[in-house]
């Protein structure tokens, strides 16, 4: 289940950083641009695509920073790849 | 009575004298012409609904150096009362808020009977029409005074983005954006105000202040009420932004709100990473009052990806959030910031 997650957001946030190499336990934030339109984006993605709602105290960048915390928060949430 | 926000002008016998497509030299009215120079000043905005050839028509427009004060021109050989519909969808305004003006009676009819909260007006009386509360705001901020050129820099800016090859990053980066922070002076504190009574999005806490309460903080020693502009190479936003900070061992964000215009542009973020700045700098905590609303989720997630915490919820419902100010984000690379 988790490989289908990280592989999902694999797949959205790839098209954000054309042309650069990144491993799934490296800082997406210090490749570039996260500003509000962007981190909301995120988290409405991650909502619909697994089926969760992130609640407001999970709404914190250390949730969002790497493809790994954003795998594991969905997995503490109980979302599944929804497709 | 509400007040009027667009005046929509028919073009043939109303704006000029005689038929366009009988006679391609017709000559505008001068009042109508000095209605469309008073009008501008007075901050509100202009459009056209004309039952005529569209390219030949604009030409003329341009022609008479017109066309730069008319946005979203609908001319076609539709009813009036769509053009008038269309015009209020492009400029995200109330039907409302239109008033309409052609010498036919017929055609304000259509439009009255279509929608009948649109003022309608014979061009004899325009006299009169000018004279009309509902064109005469009782103030005009600098802000819409330059509504229209908003208007026009937004639809410059919309179509070459929709043609841009690149990505949203490159795009951004060809904008040469300048973000302004500055103390709010008495000019900005009517702004000020619309930005609270305006902002549902980006907005920390939904709570609206009055003009005295802004003027209030802005003079307090304790307070800090800023605001932001940004401008780029098409123009200026105007004031987007504002913040409203308590001060003293810990700093308290009691307002934080940015115009949803901006969202897009990669800016929502640097003035509150300016505040974490100058409380850093001050030796201060950092902390904020977040109230949910139906709308404003955007804010709480734009707190939560700056490393905002929450430490405390209020009876009321009021967040405390607070920030170790350990990590600041930079300035984006692709905007300059200057801080008045």
């Amino acid at each position: 289940m988790s490989e289908n997650v990280r592989n999902a957001i694999r797949g959205f946030i790839s098209p954000k950083f054309p042309g650069v190499d990144w491993e799934d336990h490296e800082d997406l934030f210090s490749f570039g641009l996260v500003d509000s339109a962007t981190a909301m984006e995120l988290v409405m993605f991650l909502e619909r695509r697994f089926g969760v709602e992130i609640p407001p105290q999970d709404l914190d960048i250390a949730n969002f920073r790497t493809v790994d915390a954003m795998t594991a928060l969905v997995g503490r949430l109980g979302g599944a790849a929804v497709s | 009575m509400k007040p009027v926000k667009c005046v929509v002008w028919d073009l043939d016998d109303t704006v000029w004298s005689g038929i366009l497509l009988e006679d391609h030299r017709v000559e505008p009215r001068p009042e109508v012409l000095a209605a469309v120079r008073r009008l501008d000043e007075r901050g509100i905005l202009q459009s056209v609904a004309s039952r005529n050839d569209h390219d030949t028509a604009m030409a003329r427009l341009r022609e008479l150096e017109l066309a730069d004060y008319l946005l979203h021109p609908q001319i076609n050989w539709n009813p009036k009362s769509n053009s008038i519909a269309a015009i209020a969808r492009s400029l995200n305004i109330g039907v409302d808020a239109l008033a309409f003006v052609d010498d036919q009676e017929f055609e304000r009819d259509e439009v009255a009977f279509a929608h009948p909260g649109v003022l309608c007006a014979d061009v004899a009386d325009l006299d009169r029409l000018l004279d009309d509360p509902r064109l005469n705001p009782s103030h005009v901020t600098e802000e819409s005074r330059s509504r229209r050129l908003k208007y026009l820099a937004d639809n410059r800016r919309e179509q070459d983005e929709r043609s841009f090859a690149g990505t949203r990053e490159e795009f951004l980066a060809t904008l040469g954006m300048v973000f302004t922070i500055a103390p709010a002076g008495e000019a900005d504190l009517r702004r000020a105000e619309e930005l609270t009574v305006r902002t549902n999005q980006l907005n920390s806490t939904g709570v609206t202040y009055s003009l005295d309460e802004l003027r209030r903080f802005a003079e307090s020693p304790d307070h800090l009420l800023l605001v932001a502009d940004l401008e780029d190479r098409y123009g200026s936003y105007g004031k987007i932004g504002l913040a409203l900070v308590e001060r003293g061992p810990v700093w308290t964000v009691k307002l934080l709100l940015m115009s949803c215009r901006v969202m897009s542009r990669g800016v929502g973020t640097v003035l509150l990473n300016h505040l974490m700045r100058l409380a850093r700098a001050d030796g201060a905590r950092l902390r904020a009052e977040f109230r949910p609303t139906d709308r404003n989720r955007v804010m709480r997630v734009t707190y939560g990806f700056a490393g905002f915490r929450e430490i405390e919820t209020r009876e009321d419902g009021t967040v405390i959030l607070e920030s170790d100010l350990e990590t600041i984000q930079p300035v984006p690379a692709h905007l300059t910031l200057n801080v008045g």
